[in-house]
Order: structure tokens, then sequence, then C-alpha cells
């Protein structure tokens, strides 16, 4: 609704000119990437590019070597313990495997940072757990199971009720979509689609499935050897003009990009 | 000349390797102490670990002692009566399970018990991405996860070691009344007379140290898991190895300032 005004507006993410290595591999080596509020943005890359490194510097699980990242202007890379904590009450985390926490039963799980970070009673968390596991298209009954009780998608779909169960500000995606069927992927996108719509929250997704990418992005990032080399719309991805992320999206083994790279680095 | 020098160059990085794992370990117990005073405090989680590592000991513990307190018995027996000093054997047998073996062998079951199930648990929750998703939900892993362990690990041990020394000594009691044909009411007295205060409280500490280091290393191993599952196994068995090879040097370590 102001996307007319989005040049003035303090950008939700802000990373600028990162760098980590661990050891004496360099695996950011200077990223900058603007997210602004309320849009989604999707980073696509191969294995080893330096993704998932870009989403936990941004959430804060590793502290990056050199460079500044900003939420909502504040930088996020020199504050104290307890700024951070406060922080992250303003994300939420999809996690690849959805790291759910097995000892305890699925509503639990999806009120925990209700009933842990904001102080809610059980019943009250109880009930917007259920609310939550109801959006994201499950029934009541699954609220007492455990996690290992459920198949691989419906924990995934818990684990997006949990992400989305604090109402964030900012919700992180790390591929959403590995290790289901096209189908369970296809719904699970949709629901990351409305959930963030829902909410008006901001996205960030690292992926390499392009049919998620085309999906839930309104922009595109390609990081490529720790560099993000490629910005646009998601529209703008078919013409980019950027053979590396032509050989990408269409998943050519022959191109600039070359894999055995990674084994030599 | 080179295989001298690889020996040498080998030797150098085990001892540096060796020196930085202390170093990192005393930083994790110094954060994770720190933690204990801080709220929140995650008082069922406190207890749960109460029941895990407590109650659920007690059968390990209490075997251990039983059986150790009657062979102490029927050894020194055999052993005594060569010097015609059997009437020792009451005496002999409350010191050594009070100020020594309780402790120690009730240390390195709960270390084989206790710390492995710590280390493979915070191990798998660290390779599934668990630890950081506490971190996400505003909950800090050291206080939910690590700070319960300790504070049940380092109360409870004591707790045990007394129940322990309990059964052990009875076990020497069963041995010398039944088999060794001791008179009750000799033994009961020869124990009592031979017992003094700091004998059971020295073992106490030393069981509470041991709880803190079983615990502590399980935590630490398990917090710093490698990847996958073969990470999670080094895990587990660098918490047990470490944390028995601790409790023995801390048992000699704690002696000397106790009984020097």
């Amino acid at each position: 609704m102001t996307s007319s005004k989005t040049h003035v507006q303090t950008p939700k993410i802000e990373m600028t000119n990162v760098h980590k290595s661990f050891g004496t591999k360099d695996v950011l080596r200077g990223v900058d990437l603007t997210v602004q509020p309320g849009e989604s943005m999707v980073i696509i890359g191969g294995s080893g590019t330096g993704k998932s490194v870009t989403l936990k510097c941004v959430l804060g699980l590793i502290k990056p070597d050199s460079g500044t990242i900003k939420i909502d202007g504040t930088d996020t890379t020199t504050i104290d313990r307890k700024d951070h904590d406060t922080l992250m009450g303003k994300f939420g985390m999809l996690f690849q495997g959805g790291a759910l926490f097995d000892s305890l039963p699925v509503w639990e799980n999806v009120a925990f940072g209700l009933i842990h970070g904001h102080k809610m009673s059980k019943e009250e968390a109880r009930a917007v757990a259920i609310e939550k596991i109801k959006a994201v298209g499950m029934g009541e009954r699954v609220a007492d199971l455990y996690p290992a009780e459920l198949s691989g998608g419906m924990q995934k779909r818990i684990s997006l009720a949990r992400a989305i169960a604090t109402n964030p500000d900012i919700i992180f995606f790390d591929e959403p979509t590995t290790g289901l069927d096209p189908i369970m992927a296809d719904v699970i996108n949709d629901l990351i689609v409305k959930c963030v719509k829902d909410l008006g929250a901001t996205g960030l997704t690292i992926t390499h499935d392009m049919a998620s990418a085309r999906k839930i992005a309104d922009k595109v990032a390609m990081i490529h050897e720790g560099q993000i080399i490629w910005v646009g719309d998601i529209k703008d991805l078919d013409n980019s003009g950027n053979e590396y992320v032509d050989q990408f999206i269409h998943g050519r083994a022959d191109g600039p990009i070359k894999k055995h790279s990674d084994l030599a680095a | 000349m080179t295989v001298v020098l690889n020996l040498c160059s080998n030797i150098g990085a085990t001892i540096l390797g060796l020196l930085s794992s202390i170093g990192a370990i005393t930083a994790f117990a110094g954060q994770s102490v720190a933690h204990i005073f801080k709220g929140p405090f995650f008082i069922k989680n406190l207890f749960r670990q109460f029941i895990d590592i407590g109650y659920y000991s007690l059968p390990v513990v209490g075997m251990t002692a039983l059986f150790t307190g009657m062979v102490l018995a029927l050894q020194s027996y055999t052993g005594f009566t060569r010097f015609n000093a059997e009437g020792a054997v009451a005496g002999v047998v409350v010191l050594s399970i009070t100020r020594e073996l309780a402790p120690v062998l009730a240390g390195l079951m709960v270390a084989g018990r206790v710390g492995a199930s710590i280390a493979a648990e915070i191990g798998t929750m660290r390779v599934t991405e668990q630890i950081d998703a506490l971190t996400t939900l505003s909950v800090n892993p050291y206080k939910y996860l690590i700070v319960p362990r300790l504070v049940a690990g380092t109360l409870m041990l004591p707790i045990l070691v007394l129940i322990g020394d309990l059964i052990g000594v009875y076990g020497g009691y069963i041995v010398s009344i039944h088999m060794l044909n001791f008179s009750v009411g000799g033994y009961i007295s020869q124990t009592l007379n031979t017992l003094q205060a700091i004998d059971v409280i020295s073992g106490l500490i030393k069981a509470a140290v041991f709880g803190f280091l079983v615990t502590l290393m399980g935590c630490y191993h398990g917090f710093n898991s490698g990847r996958g599952a073969q990470g999670v196994g080094a895990a587990t068995t660098n918490a047990v190895v470490s944390s028995s090879i601790m409790i023995l040097i801390f048992n000699y370590v704690l002696t000397q300032v106790f009984f020097s």
C-alpha cells in the first residue's frame, strides 16, 4: 500500500559488506542485500554458496566477521544479549528439518514462544496455538500428539505454525520444501504465501527449489561464491541477462557455475 | 630427523589441542554457572532432571554400593586373617565406602548413565537445529537446557551417595554377620567407633563435585556436537571418557585437600 514511498522507508533488513569465514574457508565474501517491509525476498543459489550462513547471520545465530546487518535501522552485530533477545521476538523461523522439540507435544511446540517469550498463560497460549494449527490446515486433534508421531509434511506445517504463532515482523524460511513430495511442497508454498500476507510480515527465504521460489517471491537474489550476484523482481527472473542466473534456473550442468570448484576449494 | 620432528610436532599439537579444550570447557562452565543465578528459571525442567538424574540412577548406584560393600568385607577378612586383624574389617568397610568407593563408583556409574544420555540428547538437539530454534523463540538454551542439568547433577549425586553409603555398609554387614560369623553388636560398635563425620561429609562434597563434572561434560560435548549421527556418537563417547577421567583426577585432588 505504501509502495510509492518505498524508497524513503527504512529497509526491514539491510546487509552491508558482510564477511564470514570458517577456518580458511571464506563463505561470505561481502554480501549486500536490502529487503523492504512487507516484501518477500527469496535467495537462490547452489549448495555451499553461503545461503544458510547468510540467513543465520541475519538471525544472529552466527556472528559475521565484518560488515553490518541492520534490522529496522538498528545494527544487530553490535547490540548486547538482552536487546538481542528482544529482537528475536520480532522473528519467526521455519527450520529446514522442522526442528520441533521432540520432548513436547505439538501444541506446546507451537505455543513455546508465546509461553516463554511473551509470558502468556498456558490456557491462553494453547488457544492461540490451536488457532495457528488450524491456520496451517490441520485439525485440533494433532495438538496433543508428539512430533515423532507426525509425517514429514505435517511436521513442516506445525513448524510453520510455530514460526507464525507470535505474529512476527519478519519470517525466515530455510529451504521450506526440501524433503517433501511435490504436492506437499506446493501446499507449504501456498501456506507460506497466505501466512506472510495475513500477518503483513516481511519474508526471507533461502531455497534451491525454483518452483517454490516462483510461488513465494516478490524479489529474488542469487548468491554465488559468497556474494549476491543478481537481485531483481520475480517477473524479471527469466530475462535477467545474467548467465549465472540462467544456468541456475534452468538447472544446466554446463555454464559459468562449475560444480567441481566446490571440491577444489 | 624428520621422524623426530614429526613426533615433536604431533606431541605439540596434542598438547595445544588439550589446552584449548580445557580453555573452552572452562569458559563454557563459567558461562553456564553465571546463568544459574539469573532468571528466568525453568522449574519444570529442573524437576524433570531431578527425576532423571536422581531417582532413575538409584537402582544402579544401589546395586554398585551393595556388591562393593559385600566384596570389601570378604576381601579384607581374607587379607586381615593373615595378620590376625579380623577386628578391623568393620572399620575398613565403612571408611572405604564413605570416603572413596561410594562417591567414585557412583560418579562413574552416573557418568555412564547420565553423562551419555545428556550428551546424546543435547547433541541430537544441536544436529536437528532445536538449539537454534530455542534461540529464535527468545529462550536462552543455557537456561533452558544446561542450568537444570548442572543443578540437578550437583544436588542429586550427594543424595545418591548418601543412600549408597548406607547400602554399601549394610552389604558389608550382611557378609560379615551371615558368612564370616561376626557378632552383631561387635560389628556395629566397631563401625560406629571408626566412623567420623568428616568421612561422610568429604564423600558427599566429592559427590557434588562429580555430579557437576558429569553433567558439565555431558552438556559441553552435546552442545558442541559435530554433524550427523557420527557427531552425536563421538560427543557421547567423549562425554563419558572425559567425565570418568576428571572424576579420578578430582578424586585425588579432593582427597589431598581433605586428609593431608
